[in-house]
């Protein structure tokens, strides 16, 4: 199902060679040695708080996790190309793109821990916490854009999906508002091959990219492991969205190098070939050979990469296993913004059955003391 | 590439240079259609972020003309016309929620709800308490509701249960021009969610309309006094309860009527003082009796005054059939007759 057709954009060869093309090129015209380095150590750091949060997982510590092992470039190179005002709204792979956002690295575990429905205020950080019913979002990303053209703002929508979620109604629907309205949106798609077990192909009978035009909507089909064509199909976008050009559709073919999500065994479905494949196209080993050939590649840069990574794995170890357990009673917390008087009822009524036990526990105590 | 497309024309907005309706000011008499307008102009007119949104809402005004002259009167820009997509219209509401926009969708019919039902169960009900607060959804979703139109398939439902059962949700029905003027102001103004279903037989009943907030919409209404039994119910059976009690009334039976309003929460004080009161309890709906918010709402006030009933409560509802064809719906309407019939079996009469 791997499909490198003639029209993907790829501006960065898997040998690591920088591949010139007109058009894109301007869009990454700042990328220097310095900017790429920067890249290359999120690319890192993502995949080292990747693997530790797998650990923290099969150590019991997280309920679950979803890694996005072998789509860094897809993550990175995109959120690296959004402004502070552009709004995000990912599923919940997006890990990558949540820590170049600022997200507190506890916060992204939070969810998985089981401590919240949600680990951080999306208006902190202009990012919407992860969206598990799959496509919904982009409707939202939509709604979104509908808001900022209201607002005669420039801000632009992002949304994040899979392959899979290309066959939900929401996705298509979002699509049809987003043409109708020229809503400043990007559809960004992370074709990682792999919906669970299903592959792309159970999805798609032709490139997913291909799709949009007919809704209207123009598409872009590129490298996922390729993080400079990544960011200047982004770049790209955005700009189109922000000049009101209207939504784009972005198809970025990548590959879920693990499993869907800690509870997944993809060895019952995938070919290891496929694997192997796949890694040759590595998107950290890639760019780490492109700055090899520009010179940015010393030991010392090496060992502060592995530092960062090193340290970033800690402070989230630290924070997963340092997270208190919520308290009983605020199971009752938010579910509405106003007061509603049964839902008081219930909470009034479980805070006294606990304290029921609190009462016999502390008469129990105070009867053996005397 | 493709070719940038041009942007879609959405609308056009005839009568855009007309004379701007002035908002209701005085009382006056209203259809409860027509008090819904006034109540959509006025939160308009109040909030410049209240927008609305669904299918044929602007040059039409809506299938019952709910939202006449809105598009006039505000632009496109607020009067959303949308492709024909439910889920997109409740998903794109929770987007422009976000963004701090109070949206306003209408729902074409009651049956029309359910390719939007996975925005609202999963989404609009949720996105508060996922947030831990911090994401609101002022949203009001208008539903056209129940039976007794001689309509097709999928435009008489009532599916009220579905979203009462779904926390995170206000359900409010309304029954007359006035609660439809008020309560659609205080839906809009609520920073909860609200599911606001509109009796459409009852849209062309004229009622006077002053043009105030009234009662907070979470609290019942007593609309007849009585003594001898509580007869509870909302939307369009209130005037066929009120009825109800006036035919009872001359056999000696003394009838106290509530207007729920709001479905979800219920507001368990007035109906439990009612029924401390008259110790006998019927509730009568349109829709269908199993997994029904007469069940939820019997088994409550079971549980919190128990030995103050004299009988067991009895429901008058819609049968567990999917809504049937037109020449059928009379019998499966509760109506005047099936109402005190139920009385009667409350009472121990039959």
């Amino acid at each position: 199902m791997i499909d490198f057709s003639p029209q993907l954009v790829q501006l960065l060869a898997i040998d690591g060679e920088r591949k010139p093309r007109g058009d894109f090129d301007p869009w990454v015209e700042d990328l220097d040695g310095t900017a790429l380095l920067a890249l290359y150590r999120d690319m890192v750091v993502v995949r080292r708080i990747d693997t530790e949060a797998t650990a923290l997982q099969r150590q019991g510590e997280l309920g679950l996790w979803p890694p996005l092992l072998g789509q860094e470039a897809a993550q990175v190179g995109s959120a690296r190309a959004l402004r502070s005002d552009d709004f995000i709204f990912p599923s919940y792979r997006e890990n990558a793109v949540a820590y170049c956002r600022g997200v507190n690295l506890t916060d992204i575990v939070k969810v998985w821990r089981g401590n919240a429905q949600s680990g951080w205020d999306p208006y902190a950080v202009n990012m919407a916490t992860p969206a598990i019913i799959i496509g919904a979002q982009t409707l939202h990303a939509t709604g979104w854009a509908l808001g900022a053209q209201r607002d005669d703002v420039d801000s632009v929508a992002i949304t994040y999906f899979g392959d899979g979620a290309t066959s939900q109604g929401d996705v298509n629907e979002a699509m049809v508002f987003a043409a109708s309205f020229q809503a400043p949106v990007v559809f960004f798609c992370q074709n990682n091959q792999w919906a669970i077990s299903e592959p792309v192909g159970v999805q798609a009978h032709r490139n997913i990219a291909d799709r949009a035009p007919g809704f209207g909507i123009p598409s872009l089909r590129i490298d996922g492991n390729d993080v400079i064509a990544v960011m200047a199909a982004t770049r790209m976008a955005l700009d189109r969205a922000r000049t009101g050009g209207g939504p784009t559709f972005i198809e970025a073919v990548t590959y879920r190098m693990g499993p869907h999500t800690t509870a997944d065994d993809p060895t019952r479905y995938r070919d290891p070939a496929e694997l192997a494949e796949w890694k040759t196209r590595d998107p950290v080993l890639r760019l780490h050979r492109l700055l090899q050939s520009l010179g940015q590649i010393t030991p010392e840069v090496e060992a502060t990469t592995a530092a960062l990574a090193d340290a970033a794995a800690a402070e989230l170890r630290a924070g997963c296993i340092g997270m208190p357990d919520p308290e009983p009673l605020s199971v009752f917390d938010h579910v509405y913004a106003t007061p509603n008087a049964t839902l008081e009822r219930q909470r009034t009524d479980y805070d006294g059955y606990l304290r029921s036990f609190a009462t016999e526990h502390d008469s129990a105590e105070q009867n053996r003391k005397a | 590439m493709t070719t940038l497309m041009t942007p879609a024309i959405v609308s056009t907005v005839p009568g855009l240079n007309a004379p701007q309706p002035t908002p209701l000011s005085e009382t006056k008499t209203l259809t409860m259609g027509k008090a819904i307008n006034e109540g959509l102009r006025q939160a308009m007119l109040d909030d410049p972020k209240v927008v609305l949104l669904g299918e044929d809402i602007g040059a039409l005004g809506g299938v019952f003309r709910v939202t006449s002259d809105l598009l006039a009167q505000f632009g496109a820009r607020r009067v959303i016309d949308t492709p024909l997509a439910e889920s997109a219209i409740i998903g794109t509401a929770v987007g422009l929620a976000y963004r701090g926009y109070r949206p306003v969708c209408e729902i074409q019919f009651d049956g029309f709800i359910f390719p939007g039902f996975d925005q609202i169960v999963s989404q609009v009900a949720k996105f508060h308490y996922r947030t831990q607060g911090a994401v609101r959804m002022p949203i009001t979703i208008r539903v056209p509701f129940g039976g007794g139109i001689g309509a097709a398939e999928h435009h008489s439902e009532s599916p009220e249960a579905y979203f009462t059962h779904t926390s995170g949700l206000r359900v409010i029905a309304v029954s007359n021009a006035q609660d439809a003027y008020s309560l659609i102001r205080q839906a809009i103004a609520s920073d909860d969610p609200v599911l606001y279903f509109e009796p459409k037989r009852r849209y062309h009943v004229k009622g006077a309309v002053v043009p105030e907030l009234g009662l907070p919409m979470e609290q019942a209404v007593i609309v007849r006094p009585g003594t001898d039994v509580t007869l509870l119910t909302y939307g369009a059976l209130v005037a066929t309860a009120r009825d109800a009690a006036l035919a009872a009334a001359d056999e000696g039976v003394s009838i106290e009527v509530i207007d729920l309003r709001s479905l979800s929460p219920v507001d368990y004080a007035v109906v439990e003082a009612s029924v401390r009161k008259t110790g006998r309890l019927v509730v009568t709906h349109e829709a269908a009796q199993s997994g029904g918010l007469g069940g939820e709402i019997i088994a409550s006030i079971t549980e919190r005054c128990f030995s103050y009933l004299e009988s067991a409560p009895v429901r008058v509802t819609g049968f567990d059939v999917p809504y049937p064809p037109a020449k059928l719906e009379n019998h499966h309407l509760p109506d005047l007759d099936r109402i005190l019939d139920g009385v009667d079996r409350v009472m121990g009469r039959r």
